[in-house]
């Protein structure tokens, strides 16, 4: 369906202006190879800056890479970007086009420009709009609508006018429950109904989870791993992640928490560890005891997630990936 | 790294979809260019009248309020009069199509607006001239308004008025044109903005102030401009017998400049828009 070869890009260094400061060259990708099949809902995990925008706007004919291919249905995108808007569907992360227009509108002139004649277009418009439960704020300016109702009338907007690829860059950014049910409801009836394939970045582990049939780490612009959640969680079966929260500060006079400092990432008072199970259990039961304990707010004792994997696999950044 | 082996089917397997006209690779229709501009036209018009209202209102006061103030210093129905009127009338066009449509082709491009555009199969023509088109006829009644209330308050005929069906168009292709051009070319959209604003200032002193009287410099920057074509040719009309195949030249002249500039446009649409 979608094969990626070698993909290298480059952000050239920008030197800075008055009041603006410069930045350092970035290599955004770095040899990316990937494989997406037909029908499956593919993930691009990584913190903030790993890529993954990068990425997808090289597979979108956006942005040109430096070296390395890009097949989409056998259509060569990088000697022929122009024929990436006949395969795909994007959604990106910035709504400024249609941001003035209704929900209404946005969709159906999206339908028409994807080629749709005009009574077609007002059909599908109304579809999805009644699919996505957009019904009710179809007539208001995207721009009145709060962040996660304007990212679900742009994602009804990247519906209309099927694709066989559907490219979405984090499209439930600030939505709520209900609206993330909404899209993968609307993704799932497409794959089942329509062998719909779909490409999906996402920052937001639990969502990698649960909805990806496979998912491919990222970190500093390289694929660090990439498998099934199931298949890559056991990478670090054998381990128990210990969250610790101290209340204002970490007891570190105590001799067995000064030892476990060494191996937690910290992020303000919470203290993120991942131990094997009996290791687990001694730390549970030095913090839940003596002098730790009364300077102990809350504790958690959980599965890995792929928040692991991706610290397990080498992944730099301590925070950017999101479990909400 | 694991790298899956790849699912190699060009084209092959089941047909895509049930798509429209979904080909036997897997493509998508193409948007034709009559449908999309059509389509563009009718999204801009719609932002338009959401958002530009207000600025529709000031640019008519600001034409009302500069013939309120030429009308101590020009006679009644002269020559003088006639450029006045016409020219405030022009201006409404260029606030408009020049000004405004500068600043938001600026601002889309710096917000990555166009993407949204560069993702669909639609012709780069289309969105420029859906966007045009859609602006250029925006200023339709603030120009109509501005026309009739010159005419009175300077007893000039309202009876060539229809003049206007022609001036609007051409004057707004040549100024949206250029507006376009401008907010894809300026490499900030502050520069976009500013350009934008800039030829408007142009277009209000060399449009409305009578020319006859300007030092030559300003004469031929006046002659470089395009609205000036649009302002001749409306003023023309004025006199009890007009000569109308020099209207039509300035006309002309108008629509040369609107299509050569609106093709400058959607070229920098497309430098701009694919990569
Ligand atoms: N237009 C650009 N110019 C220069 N650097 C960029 C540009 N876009 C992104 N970058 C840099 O490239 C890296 C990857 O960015 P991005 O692909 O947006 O990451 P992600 O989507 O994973 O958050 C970051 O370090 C970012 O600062
Ligand atoms: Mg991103």
């Amino acid at each position: 369906m979608c094969a990626v070869r070698g993909l290298t890009k480059t952000y050239p260094a920008v030197r800075g202006r008055r009041g603006v400061p410069g930045t350092p060259e970035v290599r955004a990708t770095d040899g990316v190879e990937l494989d997406v099949r037909r029908g499956e809902i593919f993930g691009l995990l990584g913190p903030n800056g790993a890529g993954k925008s990068t990425l997808v706007r090289q597979l979108t004919g956006l942005l040109r890479p430096d070296a390395g291919s890009v097949r989409i249905l056998g259509h060569d995108i990088v000697r022929h970007p122009e024929l990436a808007s006949r395969v795909l569907a994007y959604l990106g992360q910035e709504s400024t086009a249609l941001d003035e227009l209704t929900v209404a509108l946005a969709a159906e002139t999206t339908g028409r420009l994807r080629g749709l004649p005009a009574r077609r277009a007002r059909a599908e418009r109304d579809a999805v709009l009644e699919e996505l439960g957009l019904g009710p704020i179809a007539d208001k300016p995207l721009k009145k609508l709060s962040g996660g109702q304007r990212r679900l009338a742009c994602f009804a907007a990247a519906l209309v006018g099927e694709r066989p690829l559907l490219v979405l860059d984090e499209p439930t950014t600030g939505m709520d429950p209900v609206a993330r049910r909404a899209v993968w409801a609307a993704v799932d009836r497409r794959r089942a109904e329509r062998g719909t394939t779909v490409l999906l970045v996402t920052h937001n582990v639990i969502e990698a989870e649960t909805v990806l049939d496979r998912v491919a780490v990222l970190d500093r612009g390289r694929v660090i791993a990439c498998d099934t959640p199931a298949g890559l969680k056991e990478k670090v079966a054998g381990e128990v992640r210990v969250e610790l929260v101290w209340r204002d500060r970490a007891p570190l006079e105590v001799p067995e928490v000064a030892a476990l400092h060494a191996r937690a990432v910290e992020a303000g008072r919470r203290w993120t560890l991942r131990l094997a199970p009996e290791e687990a259990r001694a730390a549970v039961a030095t913090v839940t005891g003596g002098a730790a304990f009364a300077a102990l707010d809350d504790f958690t004792l959980a599965t890995p997630s792929l928040e692991d994997v991706y610290l397990a696999l080498g992944g730099a950044a301590r925070q950017g990936l999101v479990r909400t | 790294m694991s790298v899956v082996p790849a699912e190699v089917r060009p084209g092959g397997g089941a047909p895509a979809a049930s798509g429209a006209a979904a080909d036997a690779a897997g493509l998508g229709p193409r948007a034709r260019l009559w449908p999309s501009l059509a389509a563009v036209y009718r999204a801009q018009l719609s932002r338009a009248r959401v958002a530009r209202i207000p600025l529709l209102c000031v640019a008519v006061f600001q034409s009302v309020g500069i013939m309120i103030m030429m009308r101590g210093v020009v006679d009644d129905g002269g020559s003088d009069a006639r450029s006045v009127v016409a020219g405030s009338s022009v201006v409404v066009v260029a606030y408009v199509a020049l000004n405004l449509l500068a600043q938001y082709f600026g601002q889309l491009r710096a917000g990555g607006g166009l993407d949204h555009y560069a993702t669909l199969p639609v012709p780069p023509a289309a969105v420029v001239l859906g966007a045009a088109g859609a602006y250029a006829s925006f200023t339709v009644p603030g120009t109509v308004v501005t026309a009739v209330f010159g005419c009175l308050l300077f007893g000039l005929p309202l009876g060539n008025l229809w003049v206007l069906v022609a001036v609007i168009p051409l004057a707004g292709a040549a100024l949206s044109g250029l507006g376009a051009a401008c907010g894809l070319l300026a490499p900030r959209p502050e520069l976009a903005t500013l350009l934008g604003q800039l030829g408007m200032s142009a277009a209000l002193l060399l449009g409305v102030l009578p020319a006859d009287r300007m030092p030559e410099v300003i004469r031929l920057a006046r002659d470089l401009l395009p609205s000036t074509y649009g302002v001749e040719a409306y003023a023309r009309t004025f006199g009890a017998h007009p000569d109308w195949t020099f209207v039509a030249g300035d006309l002309a002249v108008c629509a040369g400049v609107g299509v050569v500039s609106l093709a400058v446009a959607t070229w920098a649409y497309r430098r701009a828009a694919v990569r």
